[in-house]
């Protein structure tokens, strides 16, 4: 024995008691309050499954829900895609390939918070966006104005900066490709489009699953972007909530419907695991293959 | 070489128009934080005709900008210190110490990295609230303050060192503690680096959280500053662009100092979202 027996427990008691009190208590207090009609105030009787009953008649919900649901149909594809082509552009060391790798990265450690502002400053109405708009003779368009804009724009916001977080993913990647397999495609007289379809993409294909489910399972979860191209109101008559951004309004202050709110939070949970449950198993069928 | 030089061009090309979306919003959003009240901030003209730091003083006089930077501040270096020493910690003892328990203990913070934030965000609140902690900084650190990821990445880093070295220790009566300390942690500085910087970043950049726990205004983190700046001021963008610099620049100089630890994170998987 090279240790006392509660040893351990000491080292682990911080790490332990933070994960315990703060994460796993109260996913497993939300799961109980899901079934319950408690309130900001406290108490609450069990009801059943009420709260589910009434999401399912529930247009916020499933206003909600859509938009989120778009809105990860939305971010996934070029998400998966663009930082992909950055990562060929940037994978080529030439002079200053630093450079530019260091700025594709920048939007990455900006908050969403400072990206949203900067981003709803350039598609204000008078802003840089529709003055480029309108120089190229077409008229001003209501970017944060229009529910449907509003998502588009934030999907926008929340794929720029996904940029360059995914393309150090993928340069990680294609540094693995194996050099020799691009070489005998070249032999074999195949072009730069073939060589992309035949080689690159089937040996990043479990890098593009993974990709795919992190931006899948992020974009389902927006709250920031929406909030703040909104200025908080979740666009016009709120047409452009998200799930995340019903879950707080409900749940918050003192009219707070803490059960409501938490029934809400447990589909979205449902969901996103769901999503990853999804992912591990295309990335099970990659391996038998 | 033609065809070379050719497609060398075509790739700077496709580099400069990627860089140009990449930082030109930042330029333009420092542009305007500079122009003097005189200049229309709604012409698009990069270069502003009289440049003035004006601005920077006076979104101090509409919010106290600098007070949530400080908050802000705050909040993320404790973040630092608390993820470094408790998730290392708890990493040392599912990686190095043998006891009953181990499993279990392993999976705890395995499964609470699949909990996403949002789906506890009431929840929490209830939990602060019941500690009577709501309103204050403390609740901002607390549910990030040793994230199971953390413990899992020195986890890993902890069982990547060879087991001799800890071994001649305890011949020579090094307690647990002391190993940890002396040995083990001097060794995973590497993974400390990450640790610490994504810790830094993700409290500075966090949103969600302090805007549901905080609501006293001088409580305000720089986030949550800034969206209120936002909309109340939002005739001023001089003064909004000002406060995003504010907010922005110390993780850019973090950023160009120690770039290559950020890409290392990115690649350690740095993938909490």
């Amino acid at each position: 024995m090279t240790h006392r027996p509660y040893t351990p427990w000491l080292f682990l008691l911080p790490g332990l008691g933070v994960c315990l009190m703060f994460t796993i208590f109260p996913f497993l207090n939300m799961i109980v309050l899901a079934f319950t009609d408690a309130s900001a105030l406290g108490g609450g009787r069990f009801t059943g499954v009420d709260n589910f009953v009434r999401m399912a008649q529930d247009p916020k919900f499933w206003l909600a829900a859509r938009n989120s649901l778009l809105y990860m149909a939305g971010v996934v594809p070029p998400l998966v895609l663009l930082p992909l082509l950055i990562a060929m552009l940037a994978q080529k060391v030439v002079p200053g390939i630093g450079i530019f790798r260091t700025a594709f990265f920048t939007p990455v450690i900006a908050s969403a918070v400072v990206v949203g502002l900067i981003w709803t400053w350039l598609l204000d109405s008078r802003g840089l966006v529709n003055n480029v708009v309108e120089a190229l003779g077409g008229t001003r368009i209501g970017f944060l104005t229009d529910s449907t804009l509003l998502l588009v724009s934030s999907m926008v916001v929340t794929v720029w900066r996904g940029l360059g977080y995914y393309m150090v993913i993928y340069l990680a990647a294609l540094a693995n490709v194996p050099k020799d397999l691009h070489e005998a495609a070249m032999v074999d007289g195949a072009g730069p489009v073939r060589r992309f379809w035949s080689v690159t993409v089937p040996a990043l294909r479990p890098t593009m699953v993974l990709i795919a489910a992190l931006s899948a399972v992020n974009g389902f979860r927006v709250f920031s972007e929406i909030y703040l191209l909104s200025g908080g109101t979740g666009g016009p008559g709120g047409a452009s909530t998200t799930m995340v951004m019903l879950i707080q309004s409900v749940g918050r202050g003192l009219t707070g419907e803490v059960g409501y709110a938490s029934a809400l939070s447990f589909v979205l949970f449902v969901i996103l695991l769901g999503l990853l449950l999804v992912t591990l198993k295309l990335n099970r069928r990659e391996d038998q293959l | 070489m033609k065809p070379a030089r050719f497609s060398l061009a075509l790739r700077y090309l496709g580099l400069l128009t990627i860089l140009a979306i990449s930082i030109g919003p930042f330029l333009w959003q420092f542009s305007t934080s500079v122009k003097g009240p005189a200049e229309d901030v709604f012409v698009p003209d990069f270069i502003p005709d009289d440049p003035t730091f004006g601005n920077y003083a006076a979104v101090a006089d509409v919010v106290p900008v600098w007070s949530f930077a400080l908050n802000s501040l705050g909040v993320a270096s404790v973040n630092v210190v608390t993820n470094c020493l408790g998730a290392a910690m708890a990493g040392y003892a599912l990686a190095r110490l043998k006891f009953r328990g181990r499993k279990l203990a392993a999976v705890v913070f395995a499964s609470s990295i699949l909990v996403p934030f949002e789906a506890i965000l009431i929840s929490l609140f209830l939990v602060m609230r019941g500690l009577g902690l709501t309103d204050t900084l403390t609740a901002v650190v607390l549910p990030g303050s040793i994230a199971a990821l953390n413990v899992l990445l020195l986890r890993n880093a902890f069982l990547a060192l060879p087991a001799e070295v800890e071994e001649a220790a305890v011949i020579d009566g090094a307690n647990a503690w002391q190993r940890f300390t002396r040995l083990a942690l001097p060794s995973v500085k590497g993974t400390l680096v990450v640790v610490a910087l994504f810790s830094f970043m993700f409290s500075w950049d966090d949103f969600l959280w302090p805007l549901v726990v905080l609501s006293d205004q001088e409580k305000y983190t720089l986030t949550i500053g800034l969206a209120y700046l936002q909309g109340t001021f939002v005739q001023n963008q001089r003064l909004v662009a000002a406060g995003t610099i504010i907010a922005v620049l110390p993780l850019i100089l973090l950023f160009l100092l120690l770039q290559k630890h950020f890409f290392r994170g990115v690649g350690e998987g740095a993938i909490k979202g």
